[in-house]
């Protein structure tokens, strides 16, 4: 597409200058009169029964108004993971539970006048328990003999998915098609291995907080971080009993967050203690509460044993997941799925495959959505599994992935069969550009000049590794999206979306498609989002769903309000409609170039003849999802004597079809990149015996800055999806799918010594440097 | 307590305890704009430069701070007179949840007054004490270097 005016232009984002100059607002910056403020206890035994709590102590402290515990506060079963309905995760933990099985769970809030009365309260409550046997340990949770986490609870699964606590399985994923035995009795050779990846912080800079008040009506209004205002108002309504037409929920500016904000939780405290004493509230997670109370990213172990001809196809592969859910389980099934759905089609010519997949109850921190969503989890064994096969092969591994990867027209039977909860829904692949993100990144990365040349200085040597990856855009036929428009008196527009912008710019996207289609200056549209009193549904910000079925939804509306400013000018100026097109902020008679203004067309249906106004609501249900694909490369040096690996360079190259705007487009992808590179290098969860976290601060759970940087090379290609809007595909998530493989096929690449593990820290590249000595 | 500050160049008068940080102090008398990422020093989302000097204000007591010359983000452009720092991160497209950025721009600020025309070392190094997971630092490396250009230019 060349004649587009709006969209494919780097356009300032519509609300970086009030974010620059500190006028924009958080959930906790939100003006409330008098508040309270609440604090969490938390447990700090990892498995327990508990016979009651102690609450005396925390009532005796100056300012503490309330104390709210398992033993005074009843609640539904419900599920924190902030999902359509009925969600796909299992309902199986209160707001208190009597059974904790994490150490960090939230066990009480204490409600006070200040924050330190608060805290100083949750300080005092003292829990009475008696200890269960703990489990730790993912792969030995399925053991007849291992503790059962929810084995005798009343936990269920909300659709009919397989869920069998008494097992301490929280999600299955079962699918394979094919003779697998077949396959690979037709193999020339088999290569098997197991990777682990790691639990992980999100770290969005703003912690967790919600603000609670009341309207002039006494209607409860929440101000929550969260990228999910629709379903948290939903989750709200449910745990606590409050009819949903009593809540609005704000979603204002909102300090990052990468799946971490898809879950639903500290407002259901906030809205609890502000309910029941009719008081304005505040709650915040701390830093630590963050890291410990709030989600991960879901560890995963992955086996991959694959059958592979000596002319390079692979006739079989068996992949076999064990994903750590931790005590409850917050998207322990799509996670898992997307593990396979979103990596498995990549390479669709696999001949006979299968793939079995289990989430596991442990006693853990809880995993969560993450930027990535399972999909982070399964390209780093996929890419270091295909890293290998290529070498024993003898061919280039990017020529190898040439060969298997999908194609335009191309389809896979795992899009088919693996969805979120439901089956899924089969496609054909519209726009691919796979192989020139190859091309362009291998260039760039110098690959033909350092791949496999070990180049050393001192102690030090370099290698070049890649890695590839696709992603989707929404969930098809599920996620839903809607907007609305309408049209003011001076030409310009208002934009009603859902959709939620946490931080990745989707006011500025869906606007600019706004913009486009009505061929007016961006300015002109006025984004309004997730308001859930004002602005209509949208499933929220993930599933890299927004740019892609946000954005249809915007452009159906912005097309139906394009057709009623037309037929408004056709009855003014008594011309046929198709006659006139539209001009900038105008429409033109193309035959006599007769003009009206979007003013005056505005003011004529406002106040002239036939009044009414112009506007239009439009809501959008992907039926497929296109694909974004990656290729990504790390050159890194590193250092034999300590282990140490630097990442030097990191090159992305991305599909994401039509970028609408290509500047916020490669910040998505830079974003990802270095919080990819900062998990496969240096975030790591540490534990004591009991199952606590070491670790719970910036100061020792190290995340990337400024002098930890590589150079980052981030090309986003030109490309177009038929489906999309203006040829747009999703861009936010993928970027994070490839870092820490690229690193480990580097790491391979310079020193012959394959991490199956993350991190890769230090300790365990020396200690695989000198096994292998 | 009661103590004395010039914020933004405007002379106020706040109560407050006398264990309480800056950070707390400035939200509660209206300073939103300075945000609170971690509590303990580790992420500078609530940095403010203190006399000049970019401090966490979240470790320093507003106590010690009493008489000082205060400098929040709001303090160095409007978004309607906006300073060339805050131009730059918005045109590299250097901000994106924003949460970081009132601090990093502060950090941006104190590192041109001492150095006008830095290499992108010391960018790197005097930006470090800041945190941002949203846009992998490079934006916002490129919106230093821009407003260093338009800055020096401008003198």
């Amino acid at each position: 597409m060349t004649d587009l005016n709006i969209v494919g232009k780097s356009l300032e984002k519509v609300d970086s200058l009030s974010l620059a100059c500190g006028t924009a607002r958080y959930a906790s910056d939100c003006m409330i009169h008098d508040p309270l403020f609440l604090a969490f206890a938390l447990s700090d035994t990892a498995h327990a029964e508990l016979h009651s709590v102690d609450d005396s102590k925390a009532r005796e402290v100056k300012g503490v108004v309330d104390v709210f515990h398992a033993f005074n506060t009843d609640s539904g079963l419900f599920s924190t993971a902030g999902q359509g309905f009925p969600e796909p995760s299992p309902y199986d933990t209160r707001l208190f539970n009597k059974r904790v099985r994490y150490v960090g769970e939230i066990v009480g809030a204490v409600l006070a006048e200040s924050i330190e009365a608060a805290r100083e309260g949750a300080a005092a409550i003292k829990l009475n328990y008696s200890e269960l046997p703990p489990l730790f340990d993912p792969e030995k949770s399925m053991d007849a003999d291992s503790p059962k986490l929810h084995g005798d609870s009343d936990a269920y699964a909300p659709l009919p998915v397989p869920y069998r606590p008494e097992e301490n399985v929280a999600g299955e994923v079962l699918f394979s098609y094919g003779d697998l035995e077949k396959g690979f009795a037709a193999a020339d050779f088999v290569v098997e291995e197991s990777y682990r990846t790691h639990q992980a912080s999100h770290c969005a800079l703003e912690p967790h907080n919600a603000s609670a008040y009341f309207d002039e009506r006494g209607r409860l209004v929440l101000v929550v971080s969260t990228q999910v205002p629709f379903h948290s108002r939903r989750i709200v309504s449910r745990a606590l009993g409050i009819p949903g037409h009593m809540i609005r929920v704000i979603k204002p500016r909102i300090g990052g967050g990468f799946g971490g904000k898809q879950e639903v939780l500290v407002e259901l405290y906030a809205a609890l203690a502000a309910w029941k004493h009719k008081r304005n509230v505040r709650a915040e997670m701390t830093r630590s509460q963050v890291f410990t109370s709030a989600r991960t990213r879901h560890p995963m172990r992955v086996r991959i044993k694959t059958g592979i001809k000596r002319d390079g196809a692979i006739t079989a592969m068996d992949m076999n997941d064990v994903m750590n859910s931790g005590a409850y389980g917050a998207h322990a099934l799509t996670v898992l799925s997307n593990a396979a759905s979103k990596v498995l089609p990549l390479f669709n010519k696999i001949e006979n495959l299968n793939f079995t997949g289990r989430s596991v109850y442990t006693n853990l921190p809880v995993g969560g959505a993450y930027r990535g969503y399972g999909a982070t989890q399964g390209y780093f064994p996929f890419n270091q599994h295909m890293d290998e096969i290529s070498r024993r092969l003898g061919v280039d591994f990017l020529e190898f992935v040439k060969k298997h990867h999908i194609r335009v027209g191309e389809t896979s039977a795992v899009f088919e069969a693996i969805g979120e909860g439901t089956e899924g829904v089969s496609q054909t692949i519209k726009s691919c550009k796979l192989d020139e993100c190859i091309d362009r990144g291998a260039k760039e990365i110098r690959w033909q000049e350092l791949r496999g040349k070990r180049v050393t200085n001192g102690p030090m040597v370099k290698g070049v590794g890649a890695a590839v990856a696709m992603q989707g855009s929404g969930i098809p036929q599920v996620d839903m999206a809607s907007a609305s428009m309408k049209m003011n008196d001076d030409g310009s527009f208002n934009l009603m979306v859902g959709a939620t912008d946490i931080g990745t710019g989707s006011d500025t996207v869906l606007s600019q498609i706004a913009a486009e289609t009505l061929n007016v200056p961006l300015e002109k549209i006025i984004p309004l989002s997730s308001d859930t009193d004002l602005t209509p549904f949208d499933v929220g910000a993930y599933a890299s769903s927004t740019t892609y079925v946000s954005g249809r939804a915007v452009l159906l509306c912005a097309e139906r309000v394009r057709d009623q400013i037309l037929s408004v000018a056709s009855a003014m100026t008594g011309t046929p409609v198709d006659q006139l097109s539209l001009g900038e902020s105008r429409v033109v008679n193309r035959t006599t170039g007769e003009e009206v203004s979007f003013s005056q067309i505005a003011c004529h249906s406002l106040y002239s003849k036939d009044q009414f106004q112009i506007q239009a609501s439009a809501s959008f249900t992907g039926t497929e999802s296109p694909p974004p694909f990656a290729a990504q490369f790390a050159e890194v040096d590193v250092d034999t004597e300590t282990g140490r690996v630097r990442v030097v360079k990191f090159v992305s190259v991305v599909d994401c079809g039509q970028a609408i705007n290509p500047k916020l487009a490669e910040g998505q992808v830079d974003g990802a990149v270095l919080n990819g590179i900062s998990f496969a290098l240096s975030e790591q969860y540490l534990y004591n015996q009991k199952g606590a976290m070491t670790n719970s601060s910036f100061w020792d759970y190290k995340i990337y800055g400024t002098l930890d940087m590589p150079e980052m090379v981030t090309v986003v290609l030109d490309s177009n999806e038929p489906s999309g809007p203006y040829g747009a595909k999703s861009v936010s998530e993928i970027g994070i799918n490839c870092p820490a493989p690229a690193i480990a096929n580097a790491v391979y690449d310079a020193i012959g010594v394959r991490i199956y593990d993350l991190p890769l820290t230090p300790e365990k590249v020396l200690k695989a440097i000198r096994s292998r000595a | 307590m009661k103590g004395s500050f010039v914020v933004n160049g405007r002379s106020v008068e706040w109560s407050f305890e006398p264990d309480a940080t800056l950070l707390d102090v400035l939200r509660d008398n209206g300073h939103p704009e300075v945000h609170r990422g971690c509590d303990e020093g580790s992420c500078g989302a609530c940095s403010v430069l203190l006399d000049g000097k970019l401090v966490n204000s979240c470790q320093v007591f507003a106590a010690s701070s009493t008489g000082k010359d205060i400098l929040t983000i709001a303090g160095i452009g409007t978004i309607h007179e906006p300073h060339p720092l805050q131009t730059a991160f918005v045109e590299t497209g250097a901000i994106q949840c924003g949460f970081c950025t009132p601090a990093m721009i502060l950090a941006a600020l104190a590192l041109l007054r001492k150095n006008p025309n830095p290499t992108d070392e010391a960018i790197r190094s005097a930006l470090d004490g800041n945190y941002c997971r949203c846009t992998g630092y490079v934006k916002i490396i490129e919106a230093v270097r821009l407003a260093s250009r338009r800055m020096s230019a401008h003198d």
